[in-house]
Formats: C-alpha cells, structure tokens, sequence
C-alpha cells in the first residue's frame, strides 16, 4: 500500500510535468493542427535558463530575495525568456509556412527543434549540467510507512497550481474561450470577432512560458539537465496530448497525469526497462478502442 | 555554319531528361574510382537513406499515411539479418529476401489493428510502435537482441566462391543498384492501378471508398511494400556496418526520414532522391563547422520549407516524376 502511494505520489508528479508540456502542445495544435516539434526544446532551453539563473545569480539572490524568491526569479525569468523566443521560432519559422499546409510546417518545426537543441549546445556546452543541490532543504517526511522528500511537495504543490491557473484560464477567461473557439472552428470565431493572430500570439507566449517553468521544476526535480531532454519530454507530452484527445485542453492535462501514473506503477510493478513499452502499448489500445483519445468528441466524417 | 550547328547540337543534348539521365548515369559509375575510400561511404549511407527515403514516400508520399515510426521496420530488418547470419549462420544475400519479407510481416501484424485511425492518431500509434520496437531490442528479449550493445559479427554478402561483396566500392554498387531496381520497381507501381487507388486515396479517402477502392487493403499494402523496402535497407546496412545496435533506430531516424519525402516533395521519385541527399550530404559537408554545423542544419530545413513548401522537385499532378525520362510523349495531363 505504502509503495502504491508514494508510486501514486511520483506518477502525479512526473505527470503534472507532462501535462504542462502537453497543455503548450495541445494549444497549438488545437488551432494551428502543427505538431510542434520546437516545444519539448522550449522546456530544454527553460531548464538552461533557470539553471544559468539559480548558478550565476545565486549570490544576489541569497542576499536580496530569499530562497524562494530565488525560485520565483529563476521560473519567472526563465517563462520570459523563453515566451520571448517562441514568439520569434512562430514569426521565423511557422508564420511564413502557415499558407502552404500542415505538412511543410512539421519539417520546419523539426527544423526550428534542432536549431534550438543546437543553439543550447553551443551556449551551455555539450556535457550534462547539475541543478545546484538541496535549493529546497532537504527534509523527509515521513507519514506511516509513506515516505516523501519536502522536494516532491514543494514540486506538487506548484506544478498543480499551474495547472489550476491555466484550467481556469483556459474556462473561465474571455481569452481561454477565444482559443477554444478558434481551436473548434476558425473561420466562425474569427466571424464572432475573435483576432486570430492575437489567439497565436497567446499561445505562442503562454505554451513556452509553462514550458520553461516545467523545465525549472525538473531541474530543481532530478538536478541533471542536457541539451537533448527536450525530445524525450516532447515525446511524452505529445502521447499525453493525442491520449486525451486532439485539442481538447482538459483532456491533454488529464492525459499527462494518466501518463505519468501509468508510467510509474509500470516501473514498480512490471519492469523500470519495459515502462515506456507498457506506456506505448496502453496509448495503442486506448486509440484502437477509441480512435479519438480518451476525451476526444466523436467526429463525424465530413464528405 | 558549323559551329552554329555544335551549339543547337549542345542545347538538343543538356536540353532533354534523356541525356541528363544517361550523364547522371555515367558520373554514378565513375565517382567510385576517382575519390577515396570515405567518400564512397558517403555515397553508400546517401544509398541507404535514398532507399529508406523510398521506402516511406510509399507509405506517407503515395498514400498520405502519417508514419512516424518508419525505423522500427528498418531496425527489424537490420535485426533479421544480424540475429538470423550470427547466431544460424544464414548467408546474408538468403537473407535480404527474408529480412524484407519479415519487416513486411511484422507491419502487417502492426498495423492492422490501427489501420482505421485517422491523421495524427495514426501518427502517433506509429511513433508508439517505433519506439516499442527500439525499448525491446534494448531490453534485449531472450537473449536475442544483445541489449545496448547490439550484435557484432555480420557477415559480408558472398555470391559463392571469390565472389565477396567486402570493400567499399562493391557495397557502393551493392546498394545504388538496389536503389535503381527499386525505383524502376516503384516507377511501375506508381502507373499501375496500384498507384491510382493510393493516390486517390490519398486526395479523397471517403470518394475512394464509394467508388469501390478497398481503402484498407490497399492502406496495409502501402505499410507492408514501405516496410519490405526499408527492411532490404536494414539488411544492406547490418551486412555494410558487421554490427547493429538499437541507436540506429531511434526516433530521430524516423523524422530524418519525414524530411526526406518532404523536403524532396511528396510521392516524388527525385524529390527523395533529393532529400536523402540533403540530409545525408549536408552534415559531411558542413563538417568544418563543427558544432555549428547542425543549426545551419536546422535553418536551411526551414528556408526550404518557406522558398518551397512542396519540396525541391514536386510530383505534377498526374505526372510520374521519373518515369518522363523515358516516356516520348508528353505524360503530364490527364
């Protein structure tokens, strides 16, 4: 029972991550239907960010703002650098390929991937980089048998109001319902006065701000970051994201928690090796039983 | 009056496809004897991603099926041979038949079930089974796959007697004339009604069905073709390199080969001759770049998109790329 929940309490975790990837994908593919292969890079280059931060500024920081202002300044310095470059790969590389269909677009986002990837290596250097140790004190919590670190608290705790913020952004706000407009139907919204090229600009600052924040708080999370992390993440956000249904916010944020649960309980309870064999073949029954994700509406096909 | 003569005779000659061809033709076979041992290499792997290219332009270029996933038949292709030539010392050229028929089997397997999803939800089962593929050949099942480190020791492809396909010259031919059957095989396919139904199918799935096209058989048979053709690249590769590991097969390999039939323009013949010269040739010759070399890598993948988002050569609608090579008559309209 007690490995049950503190395999519970890593698959959340682990999850939460995903799902703040896989909202960035999710909302960009919802309106522009682009896998957008950069994003997992976005959340690299918000780890590199926030780690250039807590290194170099961690003398400033001590001093004038306190541990957790520290972090704060890290994730939000981090979410603005990197909204600031989303803006620029979605003006350079996507803006310009929108006309020519979806296809062309997936090359040049695996074309702005590498370059991003590329970019990091040559700033920060080829080899992994350590989070600095114990940013969070390291205490032990210890609930019956349940053994958890203040780290995976603290961690929670923040992933999930992210995830909070941006539901509620995302249903209750003016802006949050423009983007699910537009991701429905694009041409009716923009009839109901919703600026479309406002919408992208939104999503092209909000998806790779969650990102880089997501990115601090693996760094802060497993200490080890490298320039390649993006793909994997990427990977996994993008399964959360079909999972849950294409464009279908709610369900890609779900969708990452699925994952990262199912993830976990297939390390502890089948094979550490074979979880992401497990993870894939669950992805694989649940589109072969419902061929439009766990959440996605039945579409009919239009002729 | 002569020389007037010597350059409408020059024009006639550059102007056709005809002797473009027969010159391409000729510096192919010359390029080997006149530069070294590593350049040859670079030719042969230009070969291998040619073929693999191929491979998936039936799957995505003709028929128009997102497939992620298209190293995952390339790795048990490669796997076939390695496992099949070490461990019962089967000869590699027996097993470039069987390779292809079991990467053909195995997508057969694969994909009927997911046959029916549609778009990216096909896309992302194919990224699944790719990386199953390569998660398994890791954890290295009975024994068989020798986990990370792969499988030493493969054979070269021996005709019997003194005849060894060993250096690199003779695997150079090996494999282009492997590209050549291969494109004058598909060049057929794309006239025959094989090649019709993709494409329609391609164009409007719904009004290919209503007009009697057996959406799903000929879906399965792009897979199974695509899958046979990458295995025979596996095949070639295991025997070309004596050894396989699971990092061939990644993920990353699959979107190279995305890029391929995109860059070169899809369900274009030349187009993916295009792109695997792209993307096999770029790298080598922005090598003094160094670390640079691969974000000049990724620009150059977005200008191309921007200056020509149908690929370098893209198929006319009703034209069959190559094939108006060869044709006399003028084939573009329908």
């Amino acid at each position: 029972m007690d490995v049950f929940l503190e395999q519970l309490i890593n698959g959340l975790t682990i999850g939460s991550f995903y799902a703040l990837i896989a909202l960035g994908y999710s909302m960009v593919y919802g309106i522009l239907k682009l896998i957008n292969f950069a994003h997992g890079d976005f959340f690299a280059l918000g780890s590199y960010v926030g780690y250039t931060v807590l290194v170099f500024g961690s003398a400033v920081i001590t001093t004038h703002f306190g541990l957790w202002g520290g972090l704060m300044a890290a994730m939000i310095i981090a979410a603005v650098c990197v909204a600031f470059v989303g803006i620029m790969v979605e003006r350079a590389a996507y803006r310009p390929i929108y006309p020519a269909g979806r296809l062309p677009a997936v090359v040049s986002a695996l074309g702005a991937s590498i370059f991003i990837q590329n970019t990091i290596m040559v700033i920060w250097g080829p080899r992994y980089q350590a989070y600095p140790a114990s940013l969070i004190p390291n205490i032990h919590i210890q609930i019956g048998g349940l053994h958890i670190t203040m780290l995976q608290i603290v961690i929670l705790i923040m992933s999930f109001m992210l995830l909070g913020i941006l539901y509620w952004i995302i249903q209750k706000t003016t802006f949050g319902a423009a983007i699910r407009a537009t991701a429905l139907d694009k041409d009716t919204a923009s009839l109901m006065g919703v600026d479309f090229n406002k919408v992208i600009f939104f999503i092209f600052t909000l998806g790779p701000a969650l990102g880089a924040m997501t990115g601090v708080m693996v760094g802060m999370y497993y200490r080890q970051i490298s320039f390649t992390m993006g793909w994997n993440y990427g990977l996994k956000a993008f399964t959360a994201t079909i999972m849950g249904g294409i464009g279908n916010l709610p369900g890609a944020m779900f969708g990452g928690l699925i994952l990262g649960v199912l993830e976990m309980f297939g390390a502890a309870y089948i094979s550490a090796a074979w979880k992401d064999v497990f993870v894939f073949l669950i992805l694989i029954l649940v589109l072969i039983f419902r061929p439009t994700g766990l959440f996605g509406e039945k579409v009919a096909e239009k002729v | 009056m002569i020389e007037e003569t010597k350059r409408i005779g020059m024009e006639r000659f550059f102007g056709s496809y005809q002797s473009m061809f027969f010159i391409t033709l000729t510096m192919f076979i010359i390029y080997p004897f006149v530069v070294s041992d590593y350049y040859i290499d670079v030719a042969f792997f230009f070969g291998i991603y040619a073929l693999l290219g191929l491979s998936l332009n039936i799957v995505l270029g003709e028929v128009g099926l997102f497939d992620l996933g298209h190293a995952g038949f390339y790795a048990i292709g490669a796997y076939t041979t390695a496992i099949l030539n070490t461990k019962f010392g089967v000869p590699i050229l027996i097993l470039l038949p069987l390779s292809a028929a079991a990467a053909a089997l195995f997508a057969y397997l694969v994909c009927s079930p997911i046959i029916h999803l549609r778009g990216d939800y096909l896309c992302i089962v194919t990224i699944g089974m790719g990386e199953i593929v390569r998660i398994a050949l890791i954890n290295n099942p009975f024994n068989l796959t020798g986990g990370p480190n792969g499988v030493y020791g493969i054979d070269f492809p021996s005709f019997g007697g003194p005849f060894v396909i060993d250096s690199s010259i003779e695997y150079y031919f090996l494999i282009w004339i492997v590209v050549a059957l291969s494109i004058y095989g598909l060049i057929r396919l794309q006239n025959s009604h094989i090649g019709r139904a993709w494409n329609y199918i391609r164009e409007d799935e719904v009004a290919a069905g209503a007009s009697g096209i057996d959406v799903r058989h000929y879906k399965l048979l792009a897979f199974v073709l695509g899958a046979a053709l990458a295995g025979v690249a596996g095949n070639i590769y295991a025997s070309k390199l004596m050894c396989v590991s699971p990092e061939s097969f990644t993920f990353w390999e699959s979107c190279l080969m995305f890029c391929i039939v995109l860059i070169g323009g899809m369900g274009s013949i030349p187009g993916v001759l295009i792109g695997a010269a792209f993307i096999s040739l770029f790298p080598e010759i922005f090598r003094p770049f160094a670390m640079y070399r691969m974000l000049i890598f990724g620009t150059v993948m977005i200008l191309m998109m921007m200056f020509r988002p149908g690929g370098a050569w893209p198929r006319k609608r009703g034209g069959i790329g190559f094939a108006s090579i060869f044709a006399k008559k003028d084939v573009t309209d329908d």
